[in-house]
Parts: C-alpha cells; sequence; structure tokens
C-alpha cells in the first residue's frame, strides 16, 4: 500500500514534468498547426544554461534567465527555420524542426562536455516523512511549480488582450489576421513560451540528480503525452502529463513482479499506453475530432 | 489502326500513346542513360579499392531501405519515423535464420541469402501489415508520432531480448552472405570479396528499384499518389483507403526488412542499439534530401546521406579547423550530426525537390540553352 501510494507521488512529481513538456508541444501547435520536434533540443538548452548559471547566480536567478534564454533561442528557430515555412503542408514542417533538434543538440552536447553535470537545485534527494509515507521534496516542488505555470497560463489565455489574439489565431487564423491580430507575433510568443516551459520542465526533471545528452529523451514522452490529451487541448495535456507520468512510476514500482517485460519496462509504458488509447480514440482524450472537406 | 508506341523521330518528348509515356524508360536518352550506368557498376570493382567498394555496397543497401521509405512517404504520403523498427526486425529475422545453430543467441543455421533475405521482407512486411491499421486510422502528425513510439518500444525488445539479440554492448552476428553454400563472403582467385560484395548489392539494389519503378507506375502506385494529394478526395472517387494504405505499409516494411538483412553483412555484427531514432531520421533525410515521391530520389538521398562521414573526412583536409579527435570541439562526429540537420532544413526551405530538383532544374537549363526559358 505505501509502495502505491508513494509510486503515485513520485508519478505526479514527473508527471507535472510531462505536463510542462506537453504544454509547450500543445501551444505551438494551437498557434501554427504544426508539432515541433525541436523541444527536446530546447529543453537540453535550458537546463544546460541552468547547469552554467546556478553556479554565478543561484538556482533562483538562474532558472527564470535561462528559461528567458531560451524562450529567446526558440523566438530565433521560429523566424530562421520555421516562418519561412507558412502555408507548407505541417509535415514538412516538423521535419524541419527535427532538423533543427538534431543540429542544436550537437551544439549543446559540447556544453555537456564529458562532466557529471547538475542544475545545483535546492532539493537534492531530502525528503518529508508523513506517517510512513516518505515524499521527497523535488517531486513536491515540481508539483506545485507546475500548478502555479498552468495557473499563470490559464489566466494569461482568458484575461489579457495577447491571451485573447492567441486563442482567436488558434481558432482561425485568417478571420484573427482580419480582426488585426498580429498572427506572426502569436506564432513568436507561442514559441517563446514553449522554449520557457521547456526549459523549466528540463530543469525540474533533472532535479537531484545528474544529467547527460541523454536528457532530451524524456522531452520526447511529452509526445505521448499530448497524443493520449489531445493534440490542441491544453486541460488535456495537463492532466495527460499526470498521468503518463503516475502510469510510468506505477509500472516502475511493479516491473519486478513481471520479469518476463524485461527490465525498464516502465521506460517504454508512455508509448504503449498512447498506442492502446489511440487505437480506441484517434484524437486523444480531449482533442477535437478533425472534421476535413473535400 | 495501330496504336505508335515510339515517339517520332526528333521529338523525343512527345507522347502519342499513354503506354508509352508510362513506360519503364519513356525516352531513348533514359535507356541509353541506364545503359551507361549499368555498364559503368558492372566494370566498377575493377577500378575503386576495396575499403570504397566496401563503402558503395553500404550506399546500395540503404538505398533499398529508402527506397522503401520513399514509397510509403513520398508515394503513399504516409509519414513514418518507424523505419529503423522494420529494418531491425528484419536484421533480427535473417540473422535468427542464418545463426549458428550452436551459438551463444539463437539461430537455424539456414545460411542461403535466398531463403532469409525474402523471409526478413515477409516478416518485416507482416509487421508493416500488423501497424497499417493504426495508419488508416490516423493521419499526418498523430501517424508520425506513433510510428515513432514505434522505434522506442522495438528498441526496449531489441535491448531486452538478449537470446534473439545478444543484448546491448554484446550484439550478434550478422546473416551470412551465401548462395547453395557458395559463400560470397571469401576472398577468391577470381574476385576479392568487396568486389563481390559490390556486385552483389549493385544487383539486388537494381531489382528492388526496378520493381519499386514498376509498382509507382501501376494502379497500386497511382492510388498511393491520390492518397498522398488528398485522401477524402481519393476515397470519393474509389480508391479503397485502407486497403491501399495497409499495401503501403506492407511494402515499404518489405523493403526496410531486406535493407535491413543485409546492412550489418558488410560489418558483421548487430548492436541492438543501432535502432534507434537517429536511423529513422537518417532514412527521412535520405527520402528529403534525395527528393520524395521519386525512386532515383531516394538513391541519390541515400548515397549521399551514407557518404556524407567520408565527404566530410575528405573535406577536413581543407577546413583545419574541424578535429578528427573525438575529443576536440568541433569534431568530424560533430560536424556530421549538424550537417544531417542543416541539410535537411536547407533542402526542405530552398529545394523541396531535393536532390532531385536539383537534377532537374539542371536539365532543364541545358535544355533550353542557349535561352533562359
Amino acid at each position: 500500500m505505501i509502495d502505491l501510494l508513494e509510486g503515485i507521488v513520485r508519478g505526479l512529481g514527473t508527471g507535472s514534468v510531462y505536463a510542462l513538456l506537453a504544454l509547450g508541444f500543445v501551444i505551438i501547435y494551437k498557434a501554427t498547426r504544426v508539432i515541433s520536434f525541436a523541444q527536446p533540443a530546447l529543453m537540453l538548452a535550458g537546463v544546460v544554461l541552468v547547469s552554467h548559471l546556478a553556479g554565478p547566480l543561484g538556482f533562483w536567478a538562474a532558472l527564470p534567465v535561462a528559461a528567458l534564454l531560451t524562450a529567446l533561442l526558440a523566438l530565433g528557430i521560429e523566424r530562421g527555420a520555421v516562418r519561412p515555412m507558412v502555408g507548407r503542408p505541417a509535415f514538412v514542417v516538423a521535419i524541419i524542426t527535427l532538423g533543427v533538434d538534431v543540429a542544436i543538440r550537437v551544439v549543446v552536447n559540447i556544453f555537456i562536455g564529458l562532466d557529471v553535470r547538475n542544475v545545483h537545485d535546492p532539493w537534492g534527494l531530502d525528503s518529508w516523512q508523513i506517517g510512513s509515507l516518505q515524499v521527497q521534496q523535488r517531486h513536491v516542488a515540481a508539483f506545485l511549480a507546475t500548478a502555479l505555470l498552468v495557473a499563470a497560463l490559464f489566466a494569461f489565455f482568458r484575461f489579457t488582450r495577447m491571451g485573447l489574439a492567441m486563442r482567436a489565431a488558434a481558432d482561425d487564423q485568417e478571420a484573427a489576421l482580419a480582426q488585426g491580430v498580429s498572427v506572426g507575433a502569436v506564432f513568436a510568443l507561442s514559441w517563446a513560451l514553449a522554449g520557457a516551459l521547456a526549459a523549466i520542465g528540463g530543469t525540474f526533471a533533472t532535479a537531484g540528480v545528474s544529467f547527460d545528452g541523454n536528457l532530451w529523451l524524456t522531452a520526447l514522452v511529452a509526445l505521448p503525452v499530448i497524443i493520449l490529451g489531445g493534440l490542441d487541448s491544453l486541460p488535456g495535456a495537463v492532466l495527460g502529463g499526470l498521468a503518463v507520468g503516475v502510469a510510468q512510476e506505477l509500472v516502475a514500482t511493479y516491473q519486478n513482479d513481471l520479469p518476463w517485460l524485461g527490465g525498464n519496462v516502465s521506460v517504454i509504458t508512455p508509448y504503449v499506453l498512447m498506442l492502446v488509447v489511440l487505437l480506441v480514440r484517434p484524437y486523444g482524450l480531449f482533442g477535437t475530432r478533425e472534421v476535413e472537406r473535400v | 489502326m495501330t496504336v505508335t508506341t515510339r515517339p517520332p523521330r526528333g521529338r523525343p518528348l512527345l507522347f502519342t500513346s499513354y503506354p508509352s509515356e508510362m513506360s519503364l524508360f519513356p525516352t531513348t536518352t533514359r535507356k541509353v542513360a541506364f545503359g551507361v550506368l549499368l555498364a559503368v557498376t558492372a566494370l566498377l570493382p575493377f577500378l575503386l579499392a576495396d575499403a570504397e567498394l566496401q563503402l558503395l555496397a553500404t550506399c546500395c543497401i540503404a538505398a533499398i531501405g529508402a527506397i522503401g521509405l520513399g514509397l510509403v512517404t513520398g508515394y503513399a504520403g504516409q509519414v513514418s519515423l518507424g523505419h529503423a523498427f522494420f529494418l531491425g526486425i528484419g536484421a533480427y529475422t535473417a540473422s535468427v535464420i542464418s545463426g549458428d545453430p550452436d551459438g551463444r543467441t539463437v539461430g537455424y543455421g539456414v545460411t542461403n541469402i535466398l531463403v532469409w533475405l525474402p523471409a526478413a521482407g515477409l516478416v518485416a512486411g507482416l509487421f508493416g501489415v500488423i501497424v497499417a491499421p493504426l495508419a488508416t486510422r490516423l493521419r499526418g502528425l498523430y501517424l508520425a508520432i506513433v510510428t515513432l513510439g514505434l522505434v522506442f518500444i522495438g528498441q526496449h525488445i531489441f535491448n531486452e531480448w538478449s537470446s534473439v539479440t545478444g543484448g546491448v554492448g554484446v550484439g550478434r552476428p550478422a546473416p551470412t552472405l551465401e548462395v547453395f553454400g557458395w559463400s560470397l563472403f571469401t576472398t577468391t582467385a577470381s574476385a576479392t570479396r568487396d568486389q563481390k560484395l559490390f556486385w552483389l548489392m549493385a544487383a539486388l539494389l537494381l531489382v528492388f528499384a526496378l520493381a519499386a519503378r514498376n509498382l509507382a507506375r501501376s494502379r497500386v502506385g497511382r492510388a498511393f499518389t491520390a492518397i498522398r494529394d488528398r485522401d477524402i478526395a481519393a476515397g470519393v472517387i474509389g480508391v479503397n483507403l485502407a486497403r491501399y494504405k495497409t499495401i503501403a505499409f506492407a511494402v515499404s516494411s518489405f523493403y526496410a526488412g531486406c535493407a535491413g538483412a543485409l546492412l550489418f553483412t558488410v560489418t558483421g555484427y548487430i548492436e541492438p542499439t543501432s535502432f534507434s531514432l537517429l536511423l529513422s531520421v537518417q532514412y527521412i533525410a535520405m527520402v528529403l534530401i534525395g527528393g520524395a515521391g521519386t525512386i532515383s530520389g531516394a538513391i541519390a538521398g541515400a548515397f549521399f546521406i551514407t557518404l556524407l562521414p567520408r565527404i566530410i573526412r575528405e573535406l577536413q583536409a581543407f577546413l583545419p579547423f574541424i578535429s578528427t579527435d573525438a575529443n576536440e570541439v568541433p569534431n568530424v562526429l560533430q560536424v556530421e550530426s549538424i550537417l544531417y540537420g542543416v541539410l535537411i532544413i536547407l533542402f526542405l526551405i530552398f529545394e523541396p525537390r531535393g536532390l532531385f530538383g536539383l537534377w532537374v532544374r539542371a536539365r532543364n537549363y541545358w535544355k533550353s540553352w542557349p535561352f533562359s526559358y
């Protein structure tokens, strides 16, 4: 029973990270109808920035600075590689972001080098004891940070003029353009938001442990998450992220009881979950069913 | 009444009947060019050193895989990031069939290439059929992500199923190149190992490429193109979407399976971590850089991407700031990975038809020379 509860708590912690990363994908998708395969590189860039800046600036100053710089990098990608492709098929743009991802990760890997790097977070592996339940602080921190950011994002989309503009552009780009919304600014802002979210998500993903160049695989887990939640649903991304996190940690807790699946089967749990959900609901749990006219 | 199938003399591009336009080699120039290419390929082993031949043999195998991906992605428009998975299925099917029965890993000792090559293709094709229902339900980016998931699931299975794959970091021997007990993989008095290897792979590439070209100009190929251009419109005019998407995945996986089976015969060893997302991205790059929707483009792209490390190594002599030492920055490996990414971006932005498009441009320029239009 304790195992189960601890698994769920850990799952909510890792799930929060997935939710942040998935939100980035969904924001870009809603604004530009493109899935950005560059998110893994952006996340890695953000984490590397935090790990380099945390020494001189301290963790709490390094995190926003790194998020800002990653947002700038994302802006650059949008401007240089994605904006020229407006109007081309979504698949072509997706492949371009894949190319961007490969190229940026090589550069970022140079700054990782061969050392063991970490983000110098204040939590480490410390934990609180609640009854017989052990809760790691980093998981609580990830969960709280995600809750805060999600609340802020929802308020932004609901109450600000720019948020309204983004919702309008997501609904119908031409109509929004005709009403004076700067769709280009919406594209840019969505990429910047996604970059910042990737940096923050990545930092919480590696809090307490060290990281290397393989960290980018974590960001790819956000892909099953957004498929699960539906490509164009922000609540779907959050709930999907938490669900995938919990499912993954529960499988990790009990995988030793199922040795025939091989070690570390929890790594592929999100993908298996995605396949199962897609066979039943092709547009995810909360996604909009696409209506096509010939 | 007779149907003229040959174009009138002096006007090679005037087609007077549908069959003549759809034929494999519609103009005399193409026939001659193809003949010259065949002759050069046949003579190449006498001109090049063994190391180069080995590299070119690898190019031929990669081209078979790229043609497969080109059929499903370029012709039928179904984006697949899961090519590495099917390559892996083919590689392990072949090596299990031809493996040493007394070895550390599972093997049945049927070393004849005529057995394990089709078997590898068929098993991979079967998996393609299993995956196809997803493709018929999903479109575009959803499909890309699902096939990406396939790569991760496949990698897990390959890494963990060590009785078949040998496990991470260890691997298992690749299938044996042998026809009815006559080994193709040993140097004899008449030809060296690499000469035989190159001839074999070039011949196989020829067979696979012609088969793909034939498929593309048939009823099935036209159905693929219709689905790519607009699947709903294709459905409305009577193309059975489920059926043709399944065929596309089956054929593509068959090609991938065969390519996977052959790919590791050159190095002789299969390591389970080879079948990663990077491999899929490389094949996507081959198809896109070569030119999506053409067979010759896929072949050109495969040769280009496979030769890229070699080209960079040659360029290194002229660009001294690139280091060959893996511990220095920037080194050859880094430049190579960045180039994959940058080339994909540049080609998609500036020449979406890829290398094939560059060739069309050059050809059209000289066709109308000295006029500029």
